[in-house]
């Protein structure tokens, strides 16, 4: 029988059944090393280049760069005009998103179906496109809204062109991003936190003032401080409205420097170190209340739903705020590029216009050379970072959620580095690299491959980390006990359970490659456009007919993937941040 | 057949080892497992018993070689699967080497893969030399998935599969390879309480018509009393008491023990005299004579562990017939189906008692408690 007593008498002696092995590289270690290093080359490398360019030049360190870019008298203009802008659409997009997350999480809102088609917007709408929609719309010589209200208010009343008009069109954009964000914050919250307050007697306003708005408050602060950031990043809207009536921020200041001849690199590189400064505040920010947020949000998993709040007799005057929010993010912006793709060329709607509607301007697409070959590296760009960067992405989670290897947080870390990277300070610093490279990649196509697989890294990381948590490890531990090795586990078990948010990953930077404009336009040379350069190009040649029709064949190619992707159980949207 | 000797576990112990500090003592250690040693002999079914983080699935996950131990030795059939050396090194088979079978908690059945492919599994990811033909596989899973009653849900996807059923299939995948040792991680605690009872018994009698040696953690002291051949009774890291289930149950060494496997009443006491196994126990509510092996000497301080259904109550006393009786004063009662539950108030005590159900007096009634004194516990105080 066996005893307590046991422990008490004298080891055995064991034999050892096997013997000292040397020690080789396992498959899992080489691959774990690759794709560890991979990670840090990407995050890492240009950034260092980004500081040696800027502080470094021939006859070594140097900060004329700065005093270049921020010596003159007009600097205090720029980031007056930058902080106004980004601030501004960012406060814009979190009333109209807040506001419109509330009435559908908590009131019977009529037109429900509508908030979320309007959500999809800035995945389906690149930047650029919405922007030239809104030119198209609310320009003051040939906006079609002007033209509209001309005979009672005078030409040119609306204007695109100003601080205002840029803050209108990112804020909109930016919305439904929030929209999605505080949508999930609202949710989140336990009702029942509502409800005990409704118990203790106090009034429906007292509730939202004294419960409700304290506990989604880190959400919405977190919320303005992204947007804010993404504003201050986005390059489509400044580049597009500002540069006209000399408009300046950080993003357009950094284009036009490298567009003059010679371009000076070192002062683009001080600006692009003051924006990342900017970014990089923003985000830490945004995370360190994200964080003091969780201690008091009180999230359970429970299903439950509240009775919605009855809007009684405001019912319809929310649901026309519905329609209007909608006609103008979503409605207005495609109608214009449908009608303008139809036409000959560009006039106010009449009988005449509508008469002379045909197809040209896609047969013109389609024999176009030039689209063709965008489309052609558009795609090609499409898929390979996104199958890359997938692959990748799927072990270095299985690294960071599973292994116990030291430091294993870093590789987190440096996966999600290039969020914080502006788009357009990653095509500035990848040129610093690739310009003195010795092998040959500036000037062909893998340096955009390169800028889209650094840029596109988060998202990857994101999804695989969310898949690969969902799994739980006792299917893997269960494979190891089965006698299956690493390789075999990770095929044959881990790999068909994660597929799902793959692909959904997949198809998600798939998209989001569509749109990307700011590090290509650093980075693209002639024969090597991308479709979002291509609009850039006709933007500039004043060609909006062949634009629109491009424009419009982008879209419903993206609201084609979309619809897989959602089809797919990914909420794309939430990823969005 | 299964060994562990002074097995130890720091929930440190990862940082430690590579630091390379593994032996020093001076800084507080947390020990998840701390110094266990245990033998399971062939054809057991030995049982690792213990509230939650007593270190009872530590231990088995070290047996399995998902937890990497700090030191001591784990050996299967005198093959050594983990051994520390004095300056720290240790062999340690990777667990895709041990060639063990192991059901999880959550069952952790392969959502992507059919009944069939879950079982043959095992067999297809062995070394291409030991590997079995396609056929000989289908055979070999055949017949374990007809064993276990699945024989004809072979094609079925695998998350279609009913609790109960599932928790067959994974017990299939753990012997489809007939390993030398079967390790169950708390395999019922996801099932409800008739089916867990039923598969209670399914279980018992596979392991002891197959004759596979198991280690199975639990928490639940019924079900271990129910299956095992052996328990080990743990707690904070260390194995308390071990032994047959019987034994256990009624000669419990500790107020640990006692507590909980079953429900006890404890009174404490000191024992006034000894003659051979019987002990006399002075009591703070009288003389309690009563049989243990515990040898315990005269004057020390005890606990007398009474079980409820050792004490049978009555309104009439017998005086002088039996050895303990006390008296005292129903305080409650409960009606449970298959007995009533007294609590019943003697002196500054209250005992709790368990009868059949014809039984069952009035609160406020003053009663006779007689007490067997081979059914009394002495637990020594520690």
């Amino acid at each position: 029988m066996a005893t307590a007593t046991r422990s008490e008498r004298p080891p055995r002696r064991l034999t050892v059944a096997r013997g000292g092995r040397r020690w080789w590289p396992t498959p899992k270690i080489l691959i774990g090393a690759g794709v560890a290093l991979g990670i840090g080359y990407l995050a890492i490398v240009p950034l260092y280049y980004l500081l040696w360019g800027t502080f470094f030049d021939d006859k070594g360190f140097t900060l004329s760069g700065f005093t270049r870019a921020y010596g003159n008298s007009r600097i205090g203009e720029l980031i007056t005009n930058s902080l106004w802008f980004a601030v501004g659409a960012a406060i814009l997009a979190l009333v109209v998103g807040t506001a419109l997350a509330y009435l559908n999480v908590r009131t019977d809102v009529p037109f429900k179906g509508l908030f979320f088609a309007a959500s999809i917007i800035p995945l389906v709408i690149p930047g650029i496109l919405y922007t030239v929609a809104w030119i198209l719309l609310a320009s003051p010589d040939i906006g079609l809204m002007n033209k509209a209200i001309e005979p009672v208010l005078g030409p040119g009343f609306f204007d695109v062109f100003t601080v205002w008009g840029m803050v209108w069109v990112e804020g909109l954009h930016l919305s439904p991003i929030v929209f999605l964000l505080m949508v999930a914050a609202f949710r989140s919250m336990d009702p029942s936190l509502e409800e005990s307050a409704l118990m203790s007697g106090a009034s429906r306003t007292t509730v939202f003032r004294r419960v409700t708005a304290p506990l989604v408050r880190p959400a919405i602060v977190a919320a303005v401080l992204i947007m804010t950031v993404r504003s201050l990043e986005s390059f489509e809207v400044p580049a597009l409205l500002g540069l006209q009536n000399g408009i300046f921020v950080f993003t357009s200041r950094i284009y036009l420097m490298l567009r003059t001849y010679p371009p000076d690199l070192a002062a683009a590189g001080a600006l692009a170190g003051g924006l990342l400064l900017f970014a990089v505040v923003g985000v830490a920010l945004s995370n360190f209340i994200g964080r003091a947020g969780r201690t008091y949000q009180t999230v359970t998993g429970k299903g439950f739903r509240p009775r919605p709040l009855e809007l009684g007799k405001w019912r319809p005057v929310a649901g026309a705020m519905v329609i209007v929010y909608f006609i103008f993010t979503v409605l207005a912006p495609l109608a214009v590029l449908l009608y303008t793709s139809l036409l000959k060329f560009y006039q106010p709607p009449s009988v005449a216009a509508f008469k002379s509607m045909n197809l040209d301007n896609y047969r013109a697409l389609a024999h176009m050379d030039k689209a063709t070959t965008a489309l052609k590296n558009s795609l090609f760009l499409g898929v390979a970072s996104a199958t890359l960067v997938m692959a990748v992405m799927a072990i270095a989670a299985w690294l960071v959620i599973r292994s116990k290897i030291p430091g294993r947080q870093i590789i987190d870390q440096l996966a999600f580095m290039p969020l914080v990277i502006p788009g357009l300070v990653l095509g500035l610093a990848l040129s610093f690299v690739y310009l003195r490279s010795p092998v040959p990649i500036y000037g062909t196509i893998f340096i955009l491959l390169i800028a889209y697989c650094t840029r596109f890294m988060p998202y990857g990381m994101r999804y695989a980390v969310t898949s690969m948590q969902q799994i739980g490890s006792e299917l893997e531990e269960s494979a190891q006990v089965s006698g299956a090795s690493w390789w075999q586990t990770f095929r044959r078990v881990l790999l068909p359970l994660l597929s799902p948010g793959l692909v959904a990953g997949w198809i998600y930077i798939l998209v989001v490659s569509f749109r990307e404009l700011s590090s290509s336009i650093l980075l693209y040379s002639p024969g090597k456009e991308v479709l979002s350069i291509l609009i850039f190009e006709q933007y500039e040649n004043g060609q909006f007919t062949v634009l629109s029709a491009l424009g419009v064949v982008m879209v419903l190619t993206l609201v084609v993937l979309v619809f897989i992707a959602y089809k797919l159980g990914a909420k794309i949207g939430l990823r969005d941040g | 057949m299964l060994t562990i000797d002074h097995l130890v576990k720091s929930f440190d112990g990862e940082r430690r080892r590579r630091r390379g500090k593994q032996s020093e003592a001076s800084v507080a250690r947390v020990f998840a497992v701390n110094d266990v040693s245990l033998e399971v002999n062939d054809g057991e079914l030995f049982t690792l018993l213990g509230p939650s983080g007593c270190g009872k699935t530590t231990t088995l996950r070290s047996i399995a070689g998902l937890e990497r131990p700090d030191s001591g030795a784990i050996t299967v059939d005198d093959r050594v699967f983990f051994q520390t050396n004095d300056r720290g090194r240790a062999v340690n088979v990777p667990a895709n080497q041990r060639g063990l079978g192991m059901v999880f908690q959550s069952y952790a059945i392969w959502p992507h893969m059919s009944v069939f492919d879950n079982v043959a599994f095992p067999l297809q990811v062995r070394p291409r030399s030991k590997r079995l033909s396609k056929r000989e596989i289908g055979e070999r899973v055949g017949k374990v998935l007809e064993t276990m009653e699945l024989g004809k849900m072979a094609d079925r996807q695998a998350t279609k599969l009913s609790g109960g059923q599932q928790q067959r299939l994974a017990l299939a995948r753990a012997i489809v390879i007939e390993p030398s040792l079967l390790l169950l991680d708390e395999p019922l605690s996801n099932l409800d309480a008739k089916l867990r009872e039923s598969l209670r018994y399914e279980l018992k009698r596979l392991q002891r018509e197959l004759g596979i040696t198991s280690v199975y953690v639990t928490h639940d002291q019924i079900e271990a009393l129910a299956l095992s051949t052996h328990i080990a009774v743990m707690s904070a890291g260390n194995v308390v008491q071990l032994g047959r289930p019987r034994d256990i149950y009624q000669n419990p060494n500790s107020r640990f023990v006692a507590e909980f496997i079953g429900t006890s009443n404890f009174i404490p006491g000191i024992v006034r005299s000894r003659d051979g196994d019987r002990h006399t126990v002075e009591t703070t509510d009288g003389r309690l004579a009563l049989d243990s092996t515990a040898t315990l000497p005269v004057g020390a301080e005890v606990v007398v562990s009474i079980r409820p259904e050792a004490v049978e109550i009555s309104r009439t006393s017998r005086g002088g017939e039996v050895v303990n009786e006390w008296s005292g004063k129903v305080l409650t009662r409960a009606f449970l189906g298959d007995s009533v539950d007294h609590v019943i108030g003697v002196g500054k005590n209250e005992l709790r008692t368990r009868n059949n159900p014809e039984t069952s007096i009035e609160p406020g009634t003053t009663v006779y408690l007689r007490l067997d004194p081979g059914k009394l516990a002495l637990v020594p105080v520690s």
